[in-house]
């Protein structure tokens, strides 16, 4: 249809300008001229505030590895795997590595304590709980996302470290203590297992709210339909919720992964401070944005500062891929589940 | 049929038996350890927030709110107070202007990229956020600010503000945008006019929800700003601030029995200001939300 107006001759007759019109059209089309600018000015400061966004994600990045070239210069990528981290002048020597493990061993274990916690609480508050309950414990569950981490670290301190010291570490120990992460407790509770639990609390709310809201969205029909084949509540829960959430469930927990590797205030405060790696849950540890917390504000030499400049940028780089790789799977695979509806 | 099966008794009540009774206990535990877990999570929030209460009572009354170092914490909450507030004023119209660019020009490809863009940098560590600003303020300028540390926290309440003011907008109903184009009205003149009052509670409320998670933000002021001189009020942003974060992290290093108390204040007050914004915000939420959905 198109092609055939290009044919015709009247075509021509569209081109010509309009003829000029009086005044009152002048002062419309200088309004028009206003609006015209108006627009572009409005698309351009929107897309510019978009751009500067952008601009700081990559200034962030060029500016911290930036900052460890001297220490990426000095030990390279053995950096990663070089256990030893003594910043006093004459050693001077530093490794990631055990930093790295420690961020890791706390962060995965409070993972696997939070995630199944959280993703139940969500089912609580989507499919379970009656309204009324739903309206009282989904604010207070988000509140808890709201304590300050300095405040839950400075409790872990002095209420939860004291705890774990005399009761749950030796009762983990004696009963599980066959296994090497079950270790010796030490005398102070300042221990990578209670800064897991700090981190637990910490994940458990980002989790929940976010399952909650992945629950609430399946398709009530295919609920209702696996509970009019006779399916307990459990059953639809087990058979027909969770399977068709799972990408979701595997994002929230990548989401609450990220949050806690980058953790630094609460850990720092509750971890004692170790820079050895061990795979004992219940000494004393470091992970990677603790010691930057802990040691920066301190640092002995340059090379101390451009070492932990380095350990920035590798937390970068871990707590960036564990975003990415969460909405990479609630997109990849959430469409799994669009399939389904 | 089983022959040990009862004959059918109309007289007895309907229950349950053999395999769909296991079906029905497997389904009320597995319930009730969903429930059990809800319980654990509000039991720790009543546990932390009573520890708070019951020990920081000992430490607030008027002259711990007014005044300076040793007997109060006036200065840091001033300062606390100027961070934020600064921290804040850049934030909001660069988030307001981000939702803008995704609910109204954004085409699909481009909503996905800024989409992710926010993501990420709400995910960031905001201990990496604070590396950032030192290495591009605090050390070109040997010279620790409590301005420097507002922009980082502005790095952190950005996404947050767009979020949230992004979820709004798009509660905005199509109509309203269409019956406005359908006048002749221009693009820009719809956005100020109709569509950005429209949203004004979702903004306020993302903003008084920033300003809660940025007031208790503590590694990017630690790095920044550090703690100036506690005793006495100082309101010049480009020096070192007094505040309330760092100064608990700071007791909270030290051993010392009465530092402790102290820090129990800070916190109980630093915990009541953020529940504060925190149920305003709610309430206006809600309030905003019903106006637009009606």
């Amino acid at each position: 249809m198109g092609r055939d107006s290009i044919t015709l001759p009247r075509m021509s007759a569209t081109v010509t300008p309009a003829a000029p019109r009086p005044t009152a059209m002048r002062r419309r089309s200088w309004r028009k001229r206003g609006d015209r600018f108006g627009d572009a000015a409005m698309y351009a400061i929107c897309l510019g505030a978009a751009l500067l966004g952008a601009a700081v994600i990559v200034a962030i990045a060029y500016q911290v590895v930036h900052g460890a070239q001297p220490a990426i210069s000095k030990f390279g990528l053995g950096f990663i795997t070089s256990t030893e981290w003594k910043p006093t002048e004459q050693f001077s020597v530093f490794g990631a590595g055990s930093l790295l493990f420690g961020t890791l061993f706390s962060s995965f274990f409070a993972l696997l304590l939070g995630a199944p916690i959280a993703i139940s609480i969500g089912l609580y508050l989507s499919l379970l709980a009656p309204k009324a309950v739903r309206g009282v414990v989904s604010p207070l569950v988000e509140l808890l996302a709201a304590v300050p981490s300095v405040i839950l670290g400075f409790w872990g301190i002095l209420i939860l470290a004291p705890f774990v010291k005399s009761t749950i570490e030796p009762a983990l120990h004696s009963v599980l203590g066959f296994i090497p992460i079950f270790g010796e407790p030490q005398t102070t509770g300042s221990s990578v297992f209670t800064a897991s639990l700090i981190l637990t609390i910490m994940i458990i709310p980002i989790i929940a709210s976010v399952s909650r809201d992945l629950f609430m969205a399946v398709p009530s029909e295919l609920q209702d339909g696996a509970a009019a084949l006779g399916s307990t509540r459990w059953e639809v829960i087990r058979g027909v919720v969770l399977p068709s959430t799972l990408s979701g469930m595997i994002a929230a927990s990548l989401l609450g992964l990220g949050r806690a590797l980058g953790e630094a205030i609460a850990v720092a405060q509750v971890i004692g401070g170790g820079t050895e790696s061990h795979l004992s849950l219940f000494k004393n540890g470091g992970t990677m944005a603790s010691i930057i917390a802990l040691q920066f504000p301190s640092a002995v030499s340059a090379i101390h500062t451009a070492s932990l400049y380095y350990i920035a940028a590798l937390l970068l780089v871990i707590g960036v891929a564990s975003n990415l790789l969460a909405s990479w799977v609630g997109i990849r695979f959430g469409s799994a589940g669009g399939a389904m509806r | 049929m089983s022959p040990d099966r009862q004959p059918f008794d109309p007289t007895q009540p309907l229950v349950a038996t053999g395999n769909l009774r296991r079906r029905h206990a497997i389904s009320r535990v597995a319930q009730g350890l969903a429930i059990a877990a809800a319980v654990a999570a509000v039991a720790v929030l009543v546990i932390v927030i009573w520890a708070v209460v019951s020990h920081g009572v000992k430490a607030v009354s008027w002259d711990f709110i007014t005044k300076g170092e040793p007997d109060g914490i006036g200065p840091n909450l001033v300062g606390t107070g100027i961070i934020v507030g600064i921290g804040t004023l850049i934030a909001m119209p660069i988030g307001v202007l981000i939702a803008l660019f995704l609910s109204e020009y954004a085409g699909r490809r481009g909503s996905h990229t800024v989409q992710l863009l926010m993501d990420v940098m709400n995910g960031l560590p905001s201990i990496i956020i604070a590396v950032f600003i030192y290495i591009l303020i605090v050390a070109p300028t040997q010279q620790q600010s409590g301005f420097a540390a507002a922009i980082a926290l502005s790095i952190i309440e950005v996404p947050l503000i767009a979020r949230g003011t992004q979820e709004v907008l798009n509660l905005v109903p199509g109509a309203q945008r269409e019956a406005a184009d359908a006048l002749g009205v221009a693009r820009w003149r719809s956005v100020l006019t109709i569509i950005l009052p429209a949203a004004l509670g979702g903004i306020v409320t993302a903003t008084l929800l920033s300003v809660a998670r940025a007031a208790g933000e503590t590694a990017p002021v630690l790095l920044i700003s550090g703690l100036g001189n506690g005793a006495t009020f100082q309101l010049n942003p480009f020096e070192a601030l007094p505040n309330v974060p760092v100064r608990i992290f700071q007791l909270s290093e030290e051993a010392n029995p009465e530092g402790f108390t102290k820090a129990w204040g800070l916190s109980l007050v630093l915990i009541a200001i953020i529940l504060a914004l925190g149920l305003s915000s709610r309430a206006l939420l809600n309030r905003s939300k019903r106006k637009l959905t009606r």
